[in-house]
């Protein structure tokens, strides 16, 4: 052997009912480096890792750790092995300490009855913490924890199965920019003792930053590797997607029309105070701020989830009284939630039982549902949208992330709403994807529907925002026009160094 | 089955193929059909063993028996799919079996104010269960274990503890009589199978029953009147709780306070050996019947056989089981 790769997965294939999720696909990882796995939603990343863990068993291929065949079953055994896994979605258990998270299924424990040695538990903890240097309190509820301190106890976590290798499903995703540093420490450090990490990442600045070499697939097939630093931004996008995506942004000129959503004064306590904005018709703003900031309570506030303590909301001029989602729909308004998983989908079901959700009682005939409307419909949306889907009775599980969402999307176009809230409405979804969900968002304000997107992502809130309002800490710090908006103002207004006085 | 309609990307990019390969037809087979063929095979298998098993006596025996359970399995049924449970069905059943009762004396009412009542004090419980677990939001394990124990109380308290005899002989015709040689029981059971498959798959209300058990924060976001609808699922349950009791109380020509002792389990294991999913979202009519149907087969079987009826309980317990995991294994694979 001339390259001394700690992991080898070669000809990797794997096929769910409908779906070929991978086909032939290989990942060579070197030993003590970072490797970058990408590719778009459905590309196979997630499948491809959740048989190096054991969780699916893959139809052909073989998987070689250290020299070694590995036939893996359970996490378990993975974990026994040497691999560890941070997920993307957090799994805590919400009620246990920081600690009890940490070493669970592996208390230190008297050999008697499984009788759990707590303060062991609690200095292993700490140690852990003061090797990675995170100030944690290992005693605090994991409940009680921000999100970003849950995903670095995950983080923690991973490390102290002593792995030789480690997967991070974009551990990036839920986390701020000192967070960020910090993780990234970690993994440098993690490389000089010869720990290798695969990394999965949407986001091309930090492959730049932290990996070493990149692994691209495409539609479940392996397209490349390439070191890292070799690859340019163009390349690795042409790679991903299978085509040159020059402008992802091209936002069209459209005219604004009058007020179609003004909210004065909305207030929640603890949540957000004082929030006053509008929207035009034809016209996309941007919400952007923090983590935790308030934007999505205050959506959800005016779409009737939530009830808030004071505060006016005017549709189309007229003030509206909105007391539930189904007030806030029936004055046209929809929302795309930002957790697809939590809020939006219907796992069990069908594509097109996804779809309808909304808008059931207009397909509604004498107490009947009209079946043939309703799939000429969604049958018409799923190919405007190019929903990829093998048929709209496929359940919604087997779809891949983007296609998720862009089904989620149509839920709300069948309805058709004037004012359509978006949260973000690419989170966790690949270039090609975001790119055609860009298309569709400045279609619609073409349309003339009013636009509201809350966005982390800086790009996103500058590349389709007329206006974008900066909150932090559940008020509005800001509102800036699309010539005034730069990264470096947001950023000011989003950490509370600025404040613009003017509305 | 209705036509695949085929959603690929014009785009040349998809590694989706529309046409399943025969692996996935045999599994989807299967999915869909397997208990069918679990119940045939347990047909033909006492059919062999038993020769007084395959007489159309016997079998209309079976689905008349079967009848009440299956009737409280798919209400059942569509309070499981929504994520719930329901305890209460037989209690319920007592209490409309003792009230019922009371009411249809001969010579005193016409036959219909007895089965108002008991469909209607059905319905009622059912909406009391549903308001509660909706408006208050608790547990409808709870609120449900309330009701089964309160109707049950109530039965006793009603009729002293004591059975209701001397029914009016129309009234016993529900239980009893049949239409052109076909109980009438099983003619109920399969009018509601039919109506409850048309609630369940051609109406708004099917729709929203499969959401909220899908994901009800997602239900709420979309503007689904989820309060309202539970109520809906649990007042249904009731009232066909009520019309359990009703027949019931014909079939065995009395209010018996402690009638339809259990059946709440019974149906419950009907509706999950039929492929009712606990996690909520999934379940049909159609499986549920086959679920009923199985439990039937298997009891009336056992009993042709002269398997004492301590084993036959210890079987189906097992039977329960061995269908849940089935079923989680299922869903494990996807």
């Amino acid at each position: 052997m001339s390259e001394d790769y700690v992991l080898e997965m070669i000809d990797i294939t794997k096929e769910f009912p409908g779906v070929k999720a991978l086909d032939g696909v290989q990942l060579k990882v070197k030993r003590g480096t970072v490797h970058a796995l990408m590719g778009e939603n459905g590309a196979g990343k997630s499948t491809l890792m959740k048989i190096l863990i054991g969780i699916y068993t893959p139809d052909r291929g073989k998987i070689i750790l250290d020299g070694e065949e590995l036939k893996v079953s359970t996490i378990k055994h993975a974990l026994d092995r040497g691999i560890s896994m941070i997920h993307q979605e957090l799994s805590p258990v919400p009620n246990m300490t920081v600690a009890e998270n940490i070493f669970l299924g592996r208390e230190p424990s008297y050999p008697f009855a499984g009788w759990v040695k707590m303060k062991e538990l609690v200095k292993k903890t700490r140690q852990l913490f003061e090797r990675l240097e995170i100030d944690i309190d290992p005693n605090a509820k994991m409940a009680d924890l921000s999100i970003a301190n849950m995903q670095m106890v995950e983080i923690a976590k991973a490390i102290s199965y002593h792995s030789k290798l480690i997967i991070m499903d974009e551990p990036t995703s839920a986390i701020t920019e000192k967070e960020v540093h910090h993780l990234f420490r970690i993994i440098r450090s993690l490389k000089k003792e010869g720990v290798s990490i695969i990394y999965i990442t949407h986001k091309m600045d930090e492959l730049e930053q932290i990996t070493d070499e990149v692994t691209v697939l495409r539609d479940g097939k392996y397209i490349g590797t390439k070191p890292s630093h070799q690859m340019t931004r163009d390349e690795l996008i042409q790679m991903m997607v299978g085509r040159e995506l020059n402008q992802i942004f091209h936002k069209p000129k459209v005219p604004i029309g009058e007020v179609a959503l003004s909210v004065q004064g909305l207030t929640k306590k603890g949540k957000f105070h004082d929030v006053s904005f509008e929207v035009r018709k034809g016209e996309i703003v941007g919400f952007a701020g923090l983590m935790g900031s308030g934007r999505t309570e205050v959506l959800e506030s005016v779409f009737g989830v939530t009830k808030p303590d004071a505060g006016d909301i005017y549709v189309h001029g007229k003030k509206a009284t909105i007391r539930s989602t189904r007030d806030a729909i029936r004055y046209g308004m929809g929302l795309l939630t930002e957790d697809r998983k939590l809020t939006g989908l219907f796992l069990p079901l069908s594509v097109e039982d996804n779809m309808i959700t909304v808008t059931v009682n207009q397909y509604t005939k004498a107490g009947f549902l009209q079946q043939r409307k309703i799939r000429e419909d969604c049958q018409r949306l799923a190919e405007q949208l190019s929903i990829k889907t093998p048929s709209l009775q496929q359940l919604i599980k087997y779809l891949s992330g983007g296609n998720q969402q862009k089904a989620l999307i149509a839920r709300w176009l069948l309805h058709n709403p004037d004012i359509l809230f978006l949260d973000e409405p690419t989170r966790g979804i690949d270039v090609g994807a975001k790119a055609e969900i860009y298309h569709l968002i400045f279609e619609l304000a073409k349309n003339g529907k009013a636009i509201i997107v809350v966005s982390s992502e800086m790009p996103e809130i500058l590349g389709l925002s007329d206006r974008v309002i900066v909150m932090h800490e559940g008020r509005k710090m800001g509102e800036l026009t699309r010539e005034e908006a730069t990264q470096e103002r947001i950023m000011q207004l989003a950490t509370g160094q600025l404040i613009e006085t003017k509305r | 089955m209705e036509s695949q309609v085929s959603v690929t990307n014009k785009r040349e990019k998809a590694g989706v193929s529309s046409t399943a390969t025969s692996k996935d037809k045999l599994y989807r087979f299967f999915d869909r059909y397997g208990m069918l063929m679990i119940l045939i095979g347990l047909v033909i298998l006492m059919s062999i063993l038993s020769p007084t098993f395959f007489t159309t006596g016997n079998l209309l025996n079976i689905v008349r028996q079967m009848s009440v359970v299956g009737i409280v399995a798919i209400g059942v049924t569509i309070v499981i799919i929504t994520t719930g449970i329901d305890l209460s069905s037989g209690s319920v059943i007592a209490l409309v079996s003792v009230v019922a009762a009371s009411f249809a004396h001969p010579d005193t009412y016409p036959v219909i104010v007895p089965i108002l009542i008991g469909l209607g004090l059905g319905l009622l419980t059912g909406v009391i269960n549903g308001t509660i677990i909706s408006k208050a939001n608790i547990a409808p394990f709870i609120v449900t274990l309330g009701m089964m124990t309160a109707a049950r109380g109530a039965a006793l308290l009603f009729s002293d503890g004591r059975p209701i005899g001397n029914l009016s002989p129309s009234f016993l015709w529900i239980g009893q009589g049949d239409v052109l040689g076909i109980p009438v029981p099983i003619l109920i059971f399969a009018l509601v199978g039919v109506i409850s498959y048309i609630l369940l798959n051609k109406t708004k209300f099917g729709k929203y029953v499969y959401a909220i058990g899908g994901n009800e924060q997602a239900a709420v976001i979309a503007g689904v009147n989820v309060d309202k609808y539970k109520i809906f699922v649990y007042g249904y349950a009731g009232l066909l709780s009520g019309l359990a009791g009703v027949i019931l109380t014909s079939r065995i020509s009395s209010g018996q306070p402690t009638a339809g002792m259990m059946y709440e389990l019974d149906a419950i294991a009907a509706a999950v050996i039929g492929g009712t999913s606990l996690a909520g979202g999934i379940g049909t009519i159609g499986g549920t019947i086959v679920g009923a149907l199985i439990i039937g087969v298997m009891n009336n079987g056992l009993d042709l056989l002269n398997v004492s009826p301590y084993w036959q309980q210890i079987l189906k317990g097992v039977i329960i089981t061995v269908a849940v995991f089935i079923d989680s294994r299922k869903n494990r694979k996807s």
